[in-house]
């Protein structure tokens, strides 16, 4: 279906990045928002606080971010798509929460404009450290969907994509912004609404009597329905079986858990995206996300002057992580070149992908600032003399 | 007796709680002489006798002994994390006004890891029903010192008795807000449910704490006998105080329990402030939200 065209802001725009997300969420039929003031997310829900009372959203600044993270949850099962925006301390806060809505197939929308860390950390800089926290921050089993954004136009695009992935495998899914792309303004083109695919949530269309909440379609979901549509549904964090009821055994435990795991380890191609640049034929490749992708363009430019062959693939779905491609690649590349604005995140799945066969070497940043070209050109050079 | 002079199915008399209940769920979990299942009697009785249509109305729980009544009501029911039914309430009924929303948990989780919510709920005056049933202890764990534990009595963690302070829950939810405030015990069911079906009907934050017995921790480890002996111990030293100053209605190991309504007050509601609000600053650019949409 196409996004509500009342909610959309067709044109041109010079917005930062986390206007951007705000705009985003409202075209993808965002309603609720509730969040908790943290910088450097703040303008995120401040926009939305000014523009749901036109829109027919209803927005509220809960006592904290715990209870932001589920107070989303309460308005998607009351029917409602819904999201609530952070940065790294509320983010700590909410991943009981994120535990809850993957163990009861709650589709939500969590934004992270990620600033450095740990604790309270530097509030107002950028840092990539909550890559991993995203992905295993809740304990257990699960899976989750994470996008990353590089500027204010894929902030919008893939605030409207989270929600999308979020919807169509009830999963929780995470916008993975950082403080650089959060607050860097540049020109954001909002389409037409009638251009904007926007994925419906997967309402039962039975009757009561043939329904169980739990019992997944084919693609391993199951279809939903919201509070007071007189299905009398029970929804639990406890293990629960195919009726929605707890069941405390083994044999629930583990059918559950795998199929939490399946839905989205089985539909994997539909999900990664990645951008590839001269990837065929490199010898040294780039693994990037968010802001980090656009700080190694000078780099990798650089060395492509100097005649070497070096590729650049940029991770747009972080989680689930492109295992296949990065397997492909590491069976012909001579080396992987990882920065990252943290001390070792992704390129510990880039690391686990090639598996020994070629080095790869990361270019750590502990945040604050974005990386210098000249550290990942030395990174990208080290790599291609290779060993 | 032969099947055909007596059929089981339609002879025997229908519990006329039983259609509130999830009969495939029983038996529940709660030991012999926990209070538990009597607010929930009650419970179902003043949803019969409030008149509320079943289909809107959702019951969300906790984590504890308490919440597990969720997944024994049959309604829309949701188990939630510890501590954070009020939150999640918060967001079914502010998506959805049309639904009733009633929160029942425990004295730990409410009061607890959930007191932060509570009271801002109550100071919202979202409109929801908070039934918090108080047994001064976390029973699912084995019995530790909550924060509504008397001062000297024994718990799992205060082995030689509590010395922190108790909650006086009805004077903090009054403090913060609520628009009505009442407690009942466990023994008191016929008010017990009155109150429950008054605080139903009642728009705005309603507020009814429920003392129940906890035999087999907390009563058992302070040697007050069984759940009947809790029982006879609420029958001889309640005072019924309607309109009590909630200041004078604190709690003390085995001591007097005032027990009535102390508030029955109207506040707008968060969502009738926030429509009200919008619409003057707003007029006609204020656009209602509309229920569903995802």
């Amino acid at each position: 279906m196409n996004a509500d065209p009342k909610g959309v802001l067709t044109g041109a725009h010079f917005i930062d990045g986390d206007h951007a997300c705000c705009e985003g969420a409202i075209a993808a039929g965002c309603r609720f928002v509730a969040g908790y003031p943290i910088t450097p997310s703040t303008e995120v829900v401040e926009r939305i606080a000014e523009r749901f009372p036109y829109v027919g959203g209803v927005f509220i600044q809960m006592e904290d971010e715990i209870a932001s993270s589920i107070a989303i949850q309460g308005a998607v099962w009351a029917g409602k798509k819904a999201m609530t925006v952070t940065s790294g301390p509320g983010f700590s806060l909410m991943m009981e929460h994120i535990g809850l809505a993957a163990m009861t197939e709650t589709p939500c929308v969590f934004v992270n404009v990620q600033r450095a860390g740990p604790s309270t950390g530097l509030p107002t800089q950028p840092a990539q450290g909550d890559m991993m926290q995203v992905r295993w921050g809740s304990h257990g089993d699960y899976q989750i969907i994470a996008v990353v954004p590089n500027s204010p136009q894929e902030c919008f695009d893939f605030t409207i994509k989270a929600f999308n992935l979020s919807e169509q495998y009830r999963v929780p899914a995470f916008v993975m912004m950082d403080e650089c792309v959060g607050h860097m303004t540049e020109r954001v083109v909002i389409p037409p609404a009638e251009q904007i695919d926007i994925v419906p949530r997967r309402w039962f269309k039975g009757t009561p009597d043939a329904y169980e909440p739990y019992r997944a379609d084919a693609d391993l979901v199951p279809s939903m329905v919201k509070a007071g549509d007189g299905f009398n549904i029970h929804v639990t964090g406890l293990t629960h079986d195919e009726h929605g009821y707890p069941n405390m055994s083994v044999a629930a435990q583990d059918k559950l858990v795998h199929r939490l795991r399946e839905k989205i380890t089985r539909n994997v191609e539909s999900i990664v995206e990645y951008r590839e640049d001269q990837i065929e034929g490199a010898d040294v490749v780039v693994v990037t996300y968010g802001i980090t992708s656009r700080t190694a363009l000078p780099a990798i430019a650089r060395a492509r002057r100097d005649g070497l062959k070096v590729g650049h693939l940029r991770l747009v779905v972080v989680w689930p992580f492109p295992e296949q491609r990065i397997r492909e690649l590491a069976s012909r590349v001579r080396a992987f070149v990882v920065p990252e604005l943290n001390l070792g995140q992704i390129v510990l799945e880039v690391e686990r992908c090639a598996a020994g066969k070629v080095p790869v070497r990361l270019v750590g940043h502990t945040g604050g600032t974005v990386h210098q070209p000249d550290d990942i050109y030395q990174a990208i050079i080290t790599s291609g003399k290779g060993r | 007796m032969s099947e055909e002079l007596y059929d089981l199915e339609t002879s025997l008399p229908v519990n006329p709680v039983e259609r509130f209940l999830r009969m495939d769920r029983l038996p529940h979990i709660w030991c012999p002489g926990c209070g538990i299942g009597t607010t929930v009697n009650c419970f179902a009785q003043a949803l019969e006798s409030s008149g509320l249509d079943l289909r809107t109305t959702a019951i969300v729980s906790g984590i504890g002994c308490t919440g597990r009544v969720a997944g024994y009501m049959n309604l829309d029911s949701f188990h939630t994390t510890h501590g954070r039914a009020i939150p999640f309430a918060t967001g079914l009924k502010l998506a959805n006004p049309g639904l009733k929303v009633v929160v029942y948990s425990g004295d730990g989780d409410l009061s607890a890891i959930g007191g932060n919510h509570f009271i801002h709920a109550a100071r919202r005056n979202v409109d929801m029903t908070v039934v918090l049933i108080n047994n001064a202890t976390y029973g699912m764990t084995g019995g530790q010192v909550a924060p509504t534990t008397p001062m000297s009595a024994v718990a799992s963690t205060t082995p030689y008795g509590n010395f922190e302070s108790a909650f006086n829950l009805p004077a903090l939810a009054d403090s913060c807000g609520a628009v009505y405030v009442a407690r009942w015990t466990a023994f008191h069911v016929r008010h017990t449910t009155k109150a429950i079906k008054e605080a139903l009907l009642k728009k705005g934050f309603s507020f009814v704490e429920i003392l129940a017995p906890c035999p087999t921790l907390y009563s058992r480890r302070n040697k007050l006998g069984d759940g009947l002996a809790q029982m006879l111990y609420y029958q001889e030293n309640s005072e019924v105080r309607h309109g009590a100053e909630t200041k004078d209605v604190a709690l003390g190991f085995q001591g007097k329990i005032i027990v009535g309504k102390f508030v029955d007050r109207e506040r707008p509601t968060y969502h009738e402030a926030m429509d009200e609000y919008y619409t003057r600053k707003l007029g006609e650019q204020y656009v209602h939200a509309v229920v569903g949409g995802a």
